[in-house]
């Protein structure tokens, strides 16, 4: 299929990283594409690293296994940098996103000899100084999507904003929160 | 036009359960059908459904609570997985034999041990011989359209259906989804009469009567042939669905099988992944196709005899092992089928794959075509029983 895109998640029990990929879906479908989001799982735990898919395409795969040749990594917790191959067959036209305050070139040495594109953005920052809490969920999927380009970003903001509306209609302070951590990541995410 | 949804496989059969609004529901939760009962009961606590919700301290008390609804003139669901379908067992056939037409969701799950959450087809099939309709589904769209056809396939022959699908696969995989209105479900799926019931007022009957060496069989035979009656009625609930929505549903799905001359036979989530390896086979000029079953109980052997009679070399793939020391056990109907219809000139190889949560590949498949074009080019089967991706 021409124009599937295939992300690849890893991050921690707890972090949330299933609970963007599938953020990520919704935004996708938003905008009319055929969409799959799935976590593989293994033993429940707090803190076990664990890993998160998507498809996006404009037609409907009809694969149901794990992604082994993502066109994007996302990695939501840089201690998996040491535990866990996050480069494995990604490909080198693509692009790994890790939650980090460090430079692309001060991590590109841990990512055994990957090639591609290298972003960092400090989601853990950027959700303590919005949300007063660390959930760097919401500032990873932004990252993603301005990195990627599978979603319009213009669409994307909106959705998101809309999302948060209704999800957090009882507590509007939180929406502002969220949407300067969305949008502080499209700015603030690093490339080398 | 339909509702144009994302949901997971989970989601999308307790949306349907919604539309439908069925009399009563009895449910324990086990991973992965959990999430089923858990947002089908927040439909009953916000009212909108009427269902009465039941929740019981295990499995068999699930289904003991659906029994005695339906034999009382309701319409009665429920969901499991796994080791909770283990433990339905005994009423599961208690509900074939009183011909008692309930709907149970199954998230496919591995049977222990070792302890698993991962799917595999081990607890659906190990039921096999309950008595009960069985449906597999690949897709998360699948699940949900079975399921609306579900009760006017099991009412209308008087047994009981389950709805399989992929534990986590399908059941916790977000995908595309087309919803059908909630006014034509209502108006397809239609009101339950039974003709007799526990509490009919008109026609009231006693239900699970002992019966003596005199009648015993006699019951058995009226079930068996209600299953031999359930394989048109699937075929004309699926052509009125199809009618409606527009996606046509048999006993199997033929897939590139025209002039195939290696073919593989397989059920759920692992058809789509193996879709795309008879596509990217195909692009590269080879004849490969595939069957896969919808239909498990009916079992389809025209359909399979239909299928296969042609071609050189299949292999039948089997999510489970029936440990008999040679083959899966859709390999030995598949097997059954062909040689009671006379057909013995293809050879077939089982294959067991993708136990416990194993991920099944577009190579994997490809790997098993390979095999299949050896046989048929060698005409030397070699050995029959194998499993793929495993360490040895």
């Amino acid at each position: 299929m021409k124009d599937m895109v295939e992300i690849r998640w890893h991050g921690r029990g707890g972090q949330g990283a299933k609970t963007a990929s599938l953020l990520l879906a919704d935004a996708a479908f938003n905008t009319g594409k055929y969409v799959q989001g799935f976590p593989e799982y293994g033993p429940e735990r707090m803190g076990a690293p664990i890993t998160a898919y998507n498809r996006i395409s404009s037609e409907r795969s009809t694969v149901h296994s794990n992604i082994y040749e993502p066109d994007y990594v996302v990695v939501v917790d840089e201690t998996l940098l040491s535990a866990v191959d996050v480069t494995a067959g990604l490909k080198e036209t693509g692009a790994i996103v890790i939650n980090s305050g460090k430079s692309p070139a001060a991590l590109r040495p841990l990512l055994k000899g990957y090639a591609g594109k290298v972003c960092t953005i400090d989601a853990g920052k950027i959700s303590e100084e919005e949300l007063g809490k660390n959930f760097p969920n919401t500032p990873m999927l932004a990252a993603i999507v301005k990195v990627s380009g599978v979603v319009d970003v213009e669409k994307f903001i909106g959705d998101m904003e809309a999302s948060f509306h209704h999800k957090f209609a009882s507590k509007p302070q939180v929406i502002e929160g969220n949407m300067k951590a969305l949008k502080r990541s499209m700015e603030e995410v690093q490339a080398g | 036009m339909g509702i144009r949804e994302r949901l997971s496989g989970n989601e999308a059969i307790a949306v349907a359960m919604k539309q439908i609004n069925p009399d009563v529901m009895g449910a324990f939760p086990i991973t992965p059908s959990t999430e089923i009962p858990q947002y089908f009961s927040t439909y009953v606590d916000n009212g909108e459904v009427d269902t009465e919700f039941i929740a019981v301290e295990s499995e068999h008390s699930a289904m003991s609570t659906c029994i005695g609804a339906e034999a009382a003139g309701a319409r009665a669901i429920s969901a499991t997985s796994s080791c909770g379908l283990c433990y339905m067992t005994e009423m599961l056939y208690v509900a074939a034999s009183d011909r008692l037409p309930i709907t149970l969701a199954v998230s496919c799950r591995a049977l222990s041990g070792p302890i698993n959450i991962n799917n595999d087809h081990s607890d659906a099939m190990g039921v096999r011989d309950a008595g009960w309709l069985m449906l597999f589904a690949e897709t998360n769209q699948e699940a949900y359209d079975n399921y609306l056809q579900a009760m006017r396939i099991g009412e209308a022959v008087g047994l009981p259906i389950m709805i399989c699908q992929d534990g986590f696969i399908t059941s916790h995989a977000i995908e595309n989804i087309e919803l059908v209105e909630d006014e034509k479900v209502k108006a397809f799926v239609g009101e339950y009469k039974p003709e007799h019931a526990l509490l009919g007022r008109q026609n009231s009957m006693a239900v699970g009567a002992y019966a003596t060496p005199v009648y015993y069989m006699e019951a058995k035979r009226a079930q068996a042939q209600a299953m031999m009656d359930a394989k048109d009625v699937i075929r004309k609930v699926g052509a009125e669905f199809a009618a409606m929505t527009g996606r046509k549903y048999d006993l199997v799905e033929y897939y590139r099988m025209e002039d195939a001359e290696e073919a593989i036979v397989i059920i759920g989530s692992s058809a789509g992944t193996a879709k795309a390896a008879v596509n990217e086979l195909r692009a590269a000029g080879k004849k490969v196709g595939l069957i896969k079953v919808r239909s498990f109980r009916p079992f389809p052997t025209e359909e399979i005899v239909a299928g296969l009679k042609n071609v050189k070399a299949f292999a039948v793939m089997d999510k489970d092992d029936s440990f008999n020391g040679h083959c899966g056990p859709m390999f030995a109907e598949v097997a059954a089928s062909l040689y009671a219809a006379g057909v013995s000139a293809p050879k077939g190889i089982s294959y067991i794959y993708g136990l416990g949560g194993r991920d099944v590949r577009v190579e994997s498949i490809q790997r098993v075509f390979t095999e299949l074009a050896d046989i048929a080019a060698t005409g030397e089967t070699g050995e029959t029983y194998r499993y793929l991706d495993v360490r040895e």
